[in-house]
């Protein structure tokens, strides 16, 4: 489980975190939602240590990440694997390698066969077996997604960070992403945190939602509860969509139409 | 400017606290060695074969006196190329060759991600890319620097003797006489101070890169203008010092 205390961060005096608390539980794809410029990325980067926070706490499974040692924040950084928006998958290395290099870092006591066997079963996991020793530059933005997953798990992560992980794909390639990352998520029971504005995303594997909104928490739920939310501004942004307000119309005039509609998604049709 | 030099100080410094591993640093000093030093050989080679023909040609132009004898050539060749040609000229292509190859590459890891990813790996970004840069170079700039003086003195050879502006003979006497062995730990000591500024100033620059494509390429020409500058101080300052 991941603790986030009363977290606040500014640029050049600019406030674009302030003071935001919420948990992210473990075996849970948590979804951090907000429409763009309300500091979801940055609250990312905190927790992962790319940016310090200038007042406030995070805390890895009872281990207080910031202000801490510099051996103790190198332990939790190892147990974290991330996937970025743009895959940041290495130009001069293969799939393979790419899936390889954080476990030639970090795991110096496996053989060069255990690795092998490893990038082996990662790659697999991800649909990627045959792609091992493509080049980044030559396979899709999906195919990189999953790539990036692999390399994000290799090491087994106990902790996932997604940031933005549909960016760029279309909607089938964005629904199997999701997938993959709920698959992945409950298959090793690790804290996944996914960085989204995506309501498919939503409807997908939202099991736990905050929602941000000019750099505060205003909401959290499940994707059960996210329909029925109070929160103007959450209201505002869920219904933007046009499919969205579609579908709760749909809802509302059958009654019960959302539940056989999230049912729907959660069995796999999407939307 | 206090703060920039600030800022590379603590650049510096991070790079040799935490440092990887010493097989993977070895391996990745290695690579960037190849990509500095054997990728580099045939710019070099040119430039300083030219060099030293073009230095030959110009002396014997500019020497009519007869009372200066022919091997004066010969000498201020192996003169100019040994304290200065062969060290400065081949350090400013290689801060132009290799100095925006590191800012590129370095600047085009920042904006796609790849220098976060290490980080959150845990990996030390500074250590593992920087410092096997900085090694390497360190490593193959005196050694070009030695090729490029051998490359010139026979460029001033080829030239002299093809041209009919000397012989041979009087050459030979020439860059026999009054060697001074100094003058080579000089020239080696401005490659490795060379190389350091080189390597140091670009990967100071593409590290540092924020934006796009178009700060990637800003960044690289920075190290470039940068470095040209900081190798011509530093060998007015090295000569000043040392000699």
């Amino acid at each position: 489980m991941i603790e986030v205390s009363n977290l606040e961060k500014s640029f050049n005096g600019t406030p674009v975190l302030k003071g935001v608390t919420c948990t992210f539980e473990t075996g849970k794809c948590n979804l951090l939602l907000g429409g763009s410029g309300t500091g979801k990325s940055v609250l990312l980067q905190c927790i992962v240590g790319l940016m310090k926070p200038d007042i406030g706490s995070i805390t890895f499974d009872g281990t207080v990440y910031t202000n801490s040692k510099i051996d103790i924040r190198q332990e939790i950084r190892r147990k974290i694997g991330m996937l970025f928006q743009g895959s940041a998958l290495f130009d001069s290395m293969t799939v393979a390698e790419n899936v390889e290099f954080p476990l030639q870092m970090l795991t110096p006591e496996m053989s060069p066969e255990e690795r092998r066997e490893r990038v082996e079963f990662c790659l697999k996991r991800v649909g990627l077996e045959k792609a091992g020793n493509k080049m980044p530059a030559e396979i899709s933005g999906g195919m990189k997604k999953r790539v990036g997953i692999a390399r994000a798990i290799a090491p087994q992560c106990t902790y996932l960070f997604c940031d933005e992980p549909n960016s760029g794909l279309d909607p089938a390639t964005s629904i199997k992403i999701d997938e993959l990352i709920h698959e992945i998520t409950h298959e090793y029971n690790i804290t996944t945190v996914i960085v989204t504005h995506d309501m498919n995303s939503v409807i997908e594997i939202g099991e736990h939602i905050i929602f941000l909104h000019q750099g505060k928490k205003l909401w959290d739920g499940t994707k059960d509860e996210i329909l029925n939310a109070t929160v103007p501004e959450l209201r505002d942004f869920i219904f933007s969509s046009s499919l969205v307000r579609a579908a709760k119309r749909v809802d509302e005039e059958t009654e019960g139409g959302m539940a056989a509609f999230a049912e729907e998604s959660e069995s796999g049709g999407g939307i | 400017m206090l703060t920039t030099f600030g800022s590379f100080v603590l650049f510096l410094r991070g790079m040799v606290t935490r440092t990887e591993r010493f097989r993977v640093l070895w391996n990745r000093t290695i690579d960037e060695a190849i990509l500095i030093g054997v990728d580099s050989v045939f710019i070099v080679s040119i430039v300083s074969a030219f060099i030293g023909a073009v230095t030959c040609v110009q002396i014997a132009y500019n020497l009519t006196n007869p009372l200066i004898p022919q091997s004066t050539i010969g000498y201020m060749v192996r003169e100019m190329t040994i304290l200065e040609l062969a060290p400065t000229i081949t350090s400013i292509v290689l801060a132009g060759k290799v100095g925006s190859s590191i800012a590129g590459g370095l600047g085009t890891m920042r904006i796609t991600e790849q220098i976060s990813a290490l980080e959150v790996m845990g990996i030390n970004s500074t250590s593992y890319l920087v410092l096997p840069r900085i090694l390497a170079a360190l490593l193959m700039f005196p050694m070009l620097v030695i090729m490029a003086m051998l490359l010139s003195i026979m460029g001033g050879y080829l030239a002299g003797t093809l041209t009919g502006v000397m012989t041979a003979q009087d050459y030979i006497e020439g860059i026999r006489t009054d060697f001074i062995p100094y003058n080579i730990v000089f020239a080696l000591i401005k490659a490795v101070v060379f190389a350091f500024l080189v390597s140091g100033i670009s990967s100071f620059k593409g590290y540092f890169t924020t934006g796009g494509a178009l700060e990637v390429g800003a960044a690289s020409t920075g190290a470039v203008t940068n470095s040209i500058i900081a190798i011509l101080i530093a060998d007015f300052a090295l000569a000043a010092i040392l000699l």
